[in-house]
């Protein structure tokens, strides 16, 4: 079967028909010719070149064969007998090597010379090779050809490791195949999603948590740096970060670049692809061109589906019936078995576009369906894609949806179901029994007589019976029954915590802790969010609570914070940057002094200011500059002052017993110790703190989150006290015998509001929502409480307190401090 | 073509969810975004708004949230989202073969404008 092979074409008989050249015998080229025979079977005279030794045969089927689903003769489109049957000349296993435009005619690396009077380019296109070194090693193969394949199998016969490298449609399929043929595989992948040109993060997470599921090890955000060899042969993958991983066999499937070296050789019109008009002709009317080597307005292809309707206006055109071809819109299946995945067209977002989003976390579907101007224009689905082909034509003849529109998410059953279009009158349709809400169990008469029972609002039923309080699925439900047992009477329920869920701020945090959840899509998924990626409002929020949650386990996310606390430093109006070191306890020295002064000169800060909270702020330093100040910080021992974050910002102290006559206590000194326990703990919003030696209360303890007054007889504690907009002064916490005791339920007290309070919330609006008893109560009810809250707070912080500034001075992050190029315009009209 | 496009750098200069600035000498600096969903997208670094720097943003879908005063910025077309009005120009922005191009002409000389 891999022998070269030539079929000749009937000969010796005078031919005065047309000749009909076409440069590629891939899926591109035999269509192209199985077309112009529909229309015309006698008017040309065919020879076809490929470069492969073998027939026709259908190149999206060669995972299939990888993976042991098919054979190679079941993928076969055209046999033999199809090319003697059409009289067509079939070179194969001879690749062109030049055309000769001036006396049309093609030379084959064989020397072989065919004339034509019209040619067709179908080169179709080549695996792109990432140039690191290690590249042409025996053992990296690629995925495009029968023969990548053969060599994939070959090596899955002796097992071992295979890697890889891409996480697209292609890299996918190849892993999956060595996968199920017994491999052990590792996918390293440079974008943080996988297939992230066809699925959103929220799908590309459904995936890769599916593809570890099945034993696959998945890099995402993994650079590779070398392919390391041994004895000329491949033994690994090294990435940029210095992770090694073994391998048998390394797969480069990062993407497809067209073909076009004969066409560009030959003086024809290209770009990233061969130029061509709407009727598949190039720059030489006698030369058309189709496939993934072609560029069509503007746009490549590597899909399948493109080629047909290509191969169609090629042949009107060759035909001289000129049809014309207008560009199409694609859409994308992952063929590995198990796996739905579909996604078709625009679900960038933006303008005018709307998004309409379904998950359903105990199946593990996510649909999101994008419309604008009442025209479905995009899909993603994960997990039930039987709606896929319907989606995917809505969208092609762009046809009004506008009357369908609430029940579009629900797929065509349900949106072409007439009465049950409603989404309220297919909830009035079931019948009392039917299950609405899995997790808990609860019937659809249950919850009616919750309602009845003067349950008026949403949250009022989910604490009544339970139902739509776990996962959240059955909230739209739910909302029907309301709406159907109430009418206008519906209350609006606990302000949720942004407009992307039903679930308050409460729910979620104790969602995440009851399922686990441990990574921001994963929330979003399993509680069921409306848009794909979260809003400005809950990314930052839900980043907090699973830091809160899973200290030393969750790895922040850089995007989900605000711009202060991404570039450790507070944002002015200008744009600059003011920038804030740490004083312990207020206390500084010659040292610090001198490294503030310098640094204020060396890059002209124009204000230094003393702040309320006893530190010096040094005002109009740019993005650019952060790094440097923070290094001449750095070296004269200063850390981060934390003055831009949800954070402890300062402890103020007053000069206490040491110099003051009235002074009770050392509060300058358990001020520094209070600090050095709590900086850098990230809280739900900023935290202040503050000792005074004496009831005098120089240090103004009475309005922070967290005051102390010393008396002769020990530490009163306070607590939710603000200075803001609103002043309140602080409750009386306890009283404490000792600096150790202070200390203790210090970081309890911290603890508790950091795990209890809602995002956004200062100690004092907290206490008032749940009370000072309350606190009391979670403190001191029992006597091991302070104990376990404080060894909460303690394991917490062994992760927290790493200055931020040092890592960024040492070059983490530079991409957050740099321009990416600058421009002159004298440079502009240059290049 | 190329010559009316201006090649700014590989895609991967620029983290899903960030934006990187670029100065413009006698123009107005470009902030160029990419979503989560690896959509790039350039327009002037400047909210219409008070002229926060949008490139410091927080993105979400094709979003982005100024960070002085949260108004609620199109990547794609500029304009002020919800309640709030005022555009800032928006520079033609192409992705090619792992690079990013932004046009030429469209790259100097724009001025964020209120409503």
């Amino acid at each position: 079967m891999n022998a070269p092979i030539t079929i000749e074409g009937p000969s010796g008989t005078p031919d005065n028909r047309e000749r009909l050249v076409v440069i590629g015998n891939g899926m591109a080229g035999c269509r192209a010719v199985e077309e112009i025979l529909a229309r015309d079977p006698a008017r040309y005279a065919i020879t076809i070149f490929g470069a492969e030794p073998r027939v026709n045969y259908n190149r999206i089927m060669l995972s299939p064969v990888l993976a042991g689903e098919k054979s190679f003769d079941e993928i076969v489109i055209n046999p033999a007998e199809w090319y003697a049957e059409n009289a067509i000349t079939l070179v194969s296993g001879d690749p062109v090597t030049r055309i000769d435009r001036a006396t049309q005619t093609v030379i084959a690396g064989s020397g072989r010379a065919e004339p034509y009077d019209r040619l067709v380019i179908a080169t179709g296109s080549d695996p792109f090779i990432i140039p690191v070194p290690g590249k042409d090693l025996d053992g990296v193969v690629t995925f495009r050809d029968l023969d990548d394949v053969d060599k994939m199998l070959a090596a899955a016969e002796q097992g071992g490791t295979a890697v890889v490298i891409g996480g697209g449609l292609l890299g996918l399929e190849a892993a999956h195949g060595l996968n199920l043929r017994g491999m052990e595989v590792t996918v390293i992948h440079l974008m943080p999603t996988l297939m992230e040109r066809q699925l959103d993060e929220a799908a590309g997470w459904l995936l890769k948590s599916e593809l570890e599921r099945r034993g696959q090890t998945i890099l995402t955000g993994a650079n590779t740096e070398e392919i390391i060899g041994k004895d000329g042969k491949v033994a690994g993958v090294r990435l940029k970060d210095g992770t090694e991983i073994a391998a048998d066999i390394v797969v480069m499937a990062v993407g497809i670049r067209p073909a076009i070296g004969l066409a560009k050789e030959a003086g024809l019109d290209v770009e990233r692809g061969i130029m061509v008009d709407d009727h598949m002709v190039t720059s030489d009317p006698a030369v058309m061109a189709v496939g993934e080597c072609v560029q069509h307005r503007g746009t490549c292809y590597g899909l399948v589906a493109p080629l047909w309707d290509m191969c169609r206006a090629l042949a009107d055109a060759a035909c001289d019936a000129p049809s014309g071809y207008e560009g199409s819109v694609t859409s994308t299946k992952l063929k590995v078995s198990g796996i739905d995945l579909f996604s078709a067209g625009d679900f960038s977002g933006g303008d005018g576009a709307e998004d309409i989003v379904m998950r359903d976390a105990a199946r593990g579907v996510y649909k999101r369906v994008v419309v604008k101007d009442n025209r479905l224009v995009g899909a993603v689905l994960y997990g039930d894609t039987a709606d896929g082909s319907w989606y995917f034509d809505l969208l092609r003849k762009g046809e009004d949806v506008s009357d369908i529109r609430e029940a579009l998410i629900f797929g065509q059953a349900f949106a072409s179901g007439g009465a049950l279009a409603d989404p309220n009158s297919a909830v009035a349709a079931l019948s009392d029994d039917a299950e609405i809400c899995g997790c808990n169990g609860v019937s659809k008469a249950r919850v009616v007589a919750t309602i009845k029972q003067g349950a008026c609002s949403l949250d009022a039923v989910r604490s009544q019976c339970k139902a739509s309080a776990s996962c959240g699925s059955c909230t739209g439900l739910v909302e029907s029954l309301l709406a159907l047992t109430l009418g206008d009477e519906v209350q609006e329920g606990v302000k949720t915590l942004c407009k992307c869920t039903t679930f308050s701020h409460a729910d979620v945090r104790r969602l995440i802790r009851e399922k686990q959840l441990k990574a921001l899509p994963e929330v979003l998924q399993e509680l069921h969010w409306s848009t794909p990626d979260g809003c400005a409002h809950c990314r930052p929020a839900l980043n907090y609570y699973l830091l809160c949650e899973w200290p030393g386990e969750y790895q922040d996310d850089q995007q989900s914070r605000f711009v202060n606390e991404r570039m450790h430093a507070n944002i002015q109006k200008d744009g600059t940057y003011s920038v804030v070191p740490r004083m312990w306890g207020g206390i500084t020295n010659p040292t610090e002094l001198r490294a503030i002064a310098d640094v204020v000169e060396k890059f002209n800060a124009p204000m230094v200011k003393v702040t309320g909270g006893q530190r010096l702020d040094i005002f109009g330093i740019k993005k650019e500059d952060l790094p440097a100040v923070w290094a001449d910080l750095n070296a004269a021992g200063m850390v981060s002052g934390h003055a831009y974050g949800k954070a402890l910002r300062t402890v103020k102290t007053c000069v206490g017993s040491e110099w003051c006559r009235f002074g009770t206590q050392d509060s300058t000194g358990l001020g520094v110790k209070l600090e050095r326990m709590t900086w850098g703990s990230w809280m739900p919003h900023k935290f202040k703190i503050a000792v005074s030696g004496c009831p005098r209360n120089c240090a103004e303890a009475t309005i922070k989150d967290f005051g102390v007054i010393c008396v002769d007889s020990g530490y009163e504690l306070h607590v939710g006290g603000n200075g803001g907009i609103k002043v309140r002064v602080t409750d009386l916490l306890c009283k404490a015998a000792t600096e150790a005791e202070t200390m203790e339920i210090c970081a309890a007290f911290v603890q508790l509001y950091r795990e209890e309070a809602w995002y956004l919330e200062r100690t004092a609006p907290w206490i008032e929502r749940v009370g000072l008893e309350y606190v009391k109560a979670a403190l001191f009810d029992d006597p091991d409480k302070v104990k376990r809250l404080a060894a909460r707070f303690r394991h917490s912080q062994q992760f927290m307190q790493d200055d931020p500034w040092a890592e960024r001075a040492a070059g983490k992050h530079a991409e957050l401090h740099q321009h990416l190029a600058e421009v002159r315009p004298f440079q502009m009209e240059t290049v | 073509m190329i010559g009316d496009w201006l090649d700014i750098g590989p895609v991967d200069q620029i983290a899903p969810g960030h934006a990187r600035t670029l100065p413009v000498r006698g123009g107005e600096e470009i902030a160029v975004f990419r979503t989560l969903n690896s959509e790039f997208h350039a327009i002037v670094n400047q909210c219409p708004h008070k002229q926060g720097p949008l490139s410091q943003g927080i993105v979400h879908g094709g979003v982005v949230t100024c960070p002085l005063h949260g108004w609620n910025i199109s990547l794609k077309t500029g304009e002020a989202l919800g309640d709030d009005e005022g555009c800032v120009p928006v520079i033609p922005l192409r992705v090619d073969a792992g690079r990013i191009y932004l046009l030429r002409s469209a790259v100097i000389g724009k001025r964020a404008t209120a409503a």
